[in-house]
């Protein structure tokens, strides 16, 4: 079994090719999906509730696999990666973090090195790294229960589990998503200028235009499990299909009532 | 002569009963656990099942426990008259409640968090081990502390089909109708569940805070 860990020799770091999920029942949440993503890119993944975009996203690391297409992760069809290897590649943070409520938080940052088997000390010193990296001093947070921190504070946790194995890639789904407004600009602020110094290669789910703005070097938008196209920031507010009007015109509305990002 | 002279004077055979009463409660949790905690994990993601599994478990413990030691007697293999018998009813007693807060207290868990443990690289057996069951220890717990009460209490009538325990107080007590050694055997039996009621409850209470 290989490794994730150089991705960046890669071309494409993910690539779907016409990627199609459906339920059990028939229904179809992600259609013909084909895209790809350079190394060191961010590509947000843009559309309202029900677009198909958390789907995608789970179709990368296997939660879901796909009915139709493939899904190449560092140039190889994500179905001959085994899945517990290819997910500790893969960092994966989620709504509300998804932290384990009776594991200390430098337990759960240390997740993944753990289920890897480092030696102790190296675990620590990487639990350490990671936390003073997301501006929680270890002092002070190591050893609190997730249920003893804000919610931002969690958010910052669930980021430092996920990069804890240094994994190429990151899968963020609305990460940011239960935060306050203040809160929220923070975090984006530090997360965009964390991802370009680390140079990772991020899919960020969001149904926030100007979070997608703020963070993508791309946007995907998608509506109905279809990939209406992909786009630059700068294209994105001059694309002239309906979907990408109609969330450029929601930045507009509430521009003046709502100042985060 | 009071109750508690009767139950000095015959220290002895109180004693004798009530370990006898002890250890048919534990080996018939034992067999419970060691049934409905694998079944009960199984059962979770398998919910068609788990109806029919939680339905039959629920028209057991309607069943009379007198009828239910008497239906025993005649079974091969796990019948007869003894000890033995009266394990495997009190096995059945106490494996509903068992298998029913397995079930619920892993469906219970933030699927969130089962979510970000299998999209962290966990595999399915470190999710059960790591995050599923200790999350849902205080409702397992809770099921075993019921199942435990439920057992002390259904064990007295196990002494109808010979198998010993407190209960051989009572119904010698109800034959003599003689209520100093009734409570010789009740009061015993009343201990008995009071203390694992409240030392379950007592380690339910730190394991939730944990």
């Amino acid at each position: 079994m290989g490794s994730l860990v150089n991705v960046l020799d890669w071309e494409y770091a993910l690539e779907f090719r016409d990627v199609t999920f459906r339920l059990p029942s028939g229904a179809v949440l992600a259609c013909g999906i084909s895209f790809w993503i350079a190394p060191g890119e961010t590509l947000v993944l843009l559309g309202r509730s029900g677009s198909g975009k958390t789907t995608t996203l789970k179709l990368i690391n296997r939660l879901l696999e796909p009915s139709g297409g493939e899904i190449r992760v560092a140039g190889r069809s994500n179905t001959s990666w085994d899945p517990i290897q290819l997910r500790r590649g893969i960092g994966y943070v989620i709504q509300d973090a998804g932290l384990f409520p009776h594991w200390s938080v430098e337990r759960n940052v240390a997740l993944v090195p753990q289920l890897e088997r480092w030696p102790v000390d190296r675990i620590k010193a990487r639990v350490t790294e990671m936390m003073e990296l997301v501006g929680l001093p270890p002092g002070e947070y190591a050893k609190r229960k997730p249920s003893e921190l804000s919610g931002g504070q969690r958010q910052r946790v669930g980021v430092a589990r996920a990069l804890a194995a240094d994994p190429p890639i990151l899968l963020m789904d609305e990460p940011f998503g239960a935060l306050d407004p203040v809160t929220r600009a923070d975090l984006q602020r530090e997360f965009r200028s964390l991802a370009q110094r680390l140079q990772k290669t991020i899919v960020f789910v969001t149904h926030d235009v100007r979070e997608a703005l703020f963070l993508g070097t791309r946007i995907a938008l998608l509506d109905q499990g279809r990939l209406v196209g992909i786009y630059s920031p700068d294209q994105f507010l001059k694309a002239s299909e309906p979907e990408a009007r109609a969330f450029a015109a929601s930045l507009n509305s509430s521009g003046g009532l709502d100042s985060a990002g | 002569m009071n109750w508690y002279d009767f139950l000095l004077r015959n220290r002895g055979e109180v004693l004798e009963r009530t370990v006898e009463h002890m250890g048919l409660v534990g080996a018939s949790m034992g067999i419970a656990l060691a049934i409905g905690l694998p079944l009960g994990v199984a059962l979770v993601r398998r919910r068609t099942l788990q109806r029919w599994v939680l339905g039959v478990a629920n028209v057991v413990q309607t069943i009379p426990s007198l009828a239910l030691f008497g239906f025993l007697i005649p079974v091969p293999w796990i019948g007869g008259v003894g000890a033995s018998t009266a394990v495997v009813a009190l096995a059945l007693y106490a494996l509903l409640p068992i298998l029913r807060n397995t079930c619920t207290g892993i469906a219970e868990v933030d699927p969130a968090v089962v979510e970000s443990a299998r999209g962290m690289g966990m595999t399915p057996r470190q999710v059960l081990w790591q995050v599923q069951l200790p999350l849902a220890a205080p409702v397992l717990l809770a099921g075993i502390r019921v199942a435990t009460v439920i057992s002390i209490g259904v064990t007295t009538i196990a002494a109808a089909i010979g198998a010993g325990g407190l209960g051989v107080f009572i119904f010698r007590g109800v034959a003599m109708v003689n209520n100093q050694v009734i409570l010789a055997g009740a009061i015993p039996a009343a201990l008995l569940a009071i203390v694992a009621d409240t030392a379950l409850g007592f380690l339910q209470r730190r394991i939730a805070k944990a």
